[in-house]
């Protein structure tokens, strides 16, 4: 079942296209690795998909329907339409973004509470099986400033994934890491994937990629330039600049 | 030359009516300046030119006008204009309040544009509306780094309602000048006035400091 259609997705920013016109099926339960050199779009392909970017051109259609409104040959996007979308399709941010207001638990339940109205102890009880999942049930109470890096962005996946995401987009997730911790998000992701979770992760941990994804995109240039299974583009790349990019990478062990 | 506050004290009725006319004034223009400073806050940061124009304006006009001067408009020139009267309490409230309102103004859109994006992209990848995201997430963070300068916001909303003695609205000056004229004493009067400003605001500055400091060690 497809639940993510793209179709023509371009974005520019003044003068500068980012993207020309991607198109990209998602069917659920796929997990896609995007990969490509620094600025040639990945990080804006995964924004516009749960429209932190609003597209220029092309159209996003989630299980079915297309998301915003048809007018004067373009498309608007409606603050009420994009909500629910953001709220079917999760993002984790390389930075992790913690509310450092809030504790573990409060960042997660935040949510459930504002966005879903639910009440507090409904939430509070679904914060702490998220973060349980995750490996932090004993930290719920701890307050962002005195969580590890790893810890961080384990409480940024539950606080994701407490909104029952239909699809979870990473950007890098542990690229901000020191190297000592970047196994223990990757252990969460990976754990996630066993679930059958639908997911689209652009990172630079090619081991991590061609053990977890179900296929590879190669974005060269704001335009999809290659893709296969993990078999095809990691191990025998056809076309020259996926080639260059891999080799460019530190060896990766299978 | 020898001071003598018998006079001073023998007024201090009068003294203790215009402590309580100046936190009254005070605590009305602190309230109403900071929560309509908030609205015009939110129009400055505003990109769209339908609130952060009028806001823009209304901020430049009463920073760039004395307060004294907006009280005795609203008290002698507004009456004229508009008919209706007006007490001294709501001239001074009027002209102090906006004044307070243009200036937190300025602090509030400077402490919401010091919040990093990534937390507007937090809130909003969780399915929070612009409004939501502000009040549960923005705002908390930011007033907590606006609170220096909205403290020496309210410290000088406290000395500027010293203004409403020109409308002869019972305040603690207003007393003084009061007492001054009758006895005579514009040294003891106007120095006990002094003392009892420092008096007042001296433990709310430490109160604000403690605050902040109890703030700082909890994040
Ligand atoms: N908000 C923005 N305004 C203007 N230009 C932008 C903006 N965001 C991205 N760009 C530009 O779009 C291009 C693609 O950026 P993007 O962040 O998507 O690349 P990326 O593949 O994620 O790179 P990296 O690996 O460095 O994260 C870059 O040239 C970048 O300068
Ligand atoms: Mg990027």
């Amino acid at each position: 079942m497809t639940i993510l259609r793209v179709r023509g997705l371009t974005k520019r920013f003044g003068d500068n296209e980012v993207l020309h016109g991607i198109d990209l099926d998602v069917v659920a339960g796929e997990r896609i690795a995007i990969l490509g050199a620094s600025g040639s779009g990945k990080s804006t392909l995964l924004r516009c998909l749960n429209f932190m970017e609003l597209p220029t051109a092309g159209t996003v259609e989630l299980d079915g329907k297309t998301v915003g409104s048809e007018r004067g040959g373009g498309r608007i996007y409606r603050e009420r339409d994009l909500t629910g979308v953001r709220q079917r399709v999760g993002m984790v941010f390389q930075q992790f973004n913690l509310f450092p207001h809030m504790t573990a638990a409060g960042n997660v339940m935040e949510g459930l509470r504002t966005v879903r109205r639910q009440p507090k102890a409904e939430a509070r009880a679904r914060a702490e099986k998220e973060l349980a999942r995750v490996g932090l049930a004993e930290k719920a109470d701890t307050f962002p400033a005195h969580l590890s890096g790893g810890q961080k962005q384990r409480v940024a996946i539950a606080r994701a994934l407490a909104m029952d995401p239909e699809m979870l987009l990473f950007d890098e997730p542990t690229s901000a890491l020191d190297p000592e911790l970047v196994g223990e998000v990757l252990t969460v992701i990976r754990s996630l994937a066993e679930e059958g979770r639908t997911m689209l992760l652009v990172t630079h941990e090619l081991g991590f990629a061609y053990h977890v994804a179900t296929r590879v995109i190669f974005l060269a240039e704001g335009a999809i330039h290659e893709q296969g299974t993990p078999d095809e583009i990691l191990k025998s790349p056809k076309k020259d600049k996926t080639r260059a990019f891999l080799a460019g990478h530190r060896q990766f062990s299978f | 030359m020898v001071w003598d506050f018998s006079s001073v004290l023998a007024n201090s009725d009068a003294l203790i009516a215009g402590a309580i006319g100046t936190v009254r004034l005070f605590a009305i223009c602190l309230v109403s300046g900071m929560t309509f400073g908030l609205v015009v806050g939110l129009g400055r940061y505003a990109r769209t030119r339908w609130f952060n124009w009028p806001a823009t304006l209304f901020v430049e006009f009463f920073r760039n006008t004395p307060v004294l001067v907006q009280i005795l408009w609203f008290y002698f020139a507004l009456p004229i204009v508009a008919p209706f009267e007006i007490s001294p309490l709501s001239a001074a409230a009027l002209g102090i309040s906006l004044n307070a309102a243009a200036f937190s103004a300025d602090i509030y859109r400077g402490g919401i544009q010091s919040i990093e994006r990534g937390q507007w992209e937090a809130a909003r990848a969780i399915g929070m509306g612009w409004g939501q995201a502000m009040r549960r997430i923005i705002l908390p963070q930011a007033l907590k780094r606006m609170t220096p300068a909205l403290t020496s916001r309210a410290i000088e909303i406290f000395k500027s309602t010293t203004l409403a003695s020109t409308v002869a609205y019972v305040e603690l000056l207003q007393q003084g000048k009061l007492i001054a004229s009758i006895n005579f004493n514009p040294i003891e009067a106007y120095t006990t006035v002094a003392v009892i400003f420092f008096v007042i605001l001296w433990p709310l500055v430490q109160l604000t400091y403690a605050l902040e400091r109890r703030m700082k060690r909890a994040e």
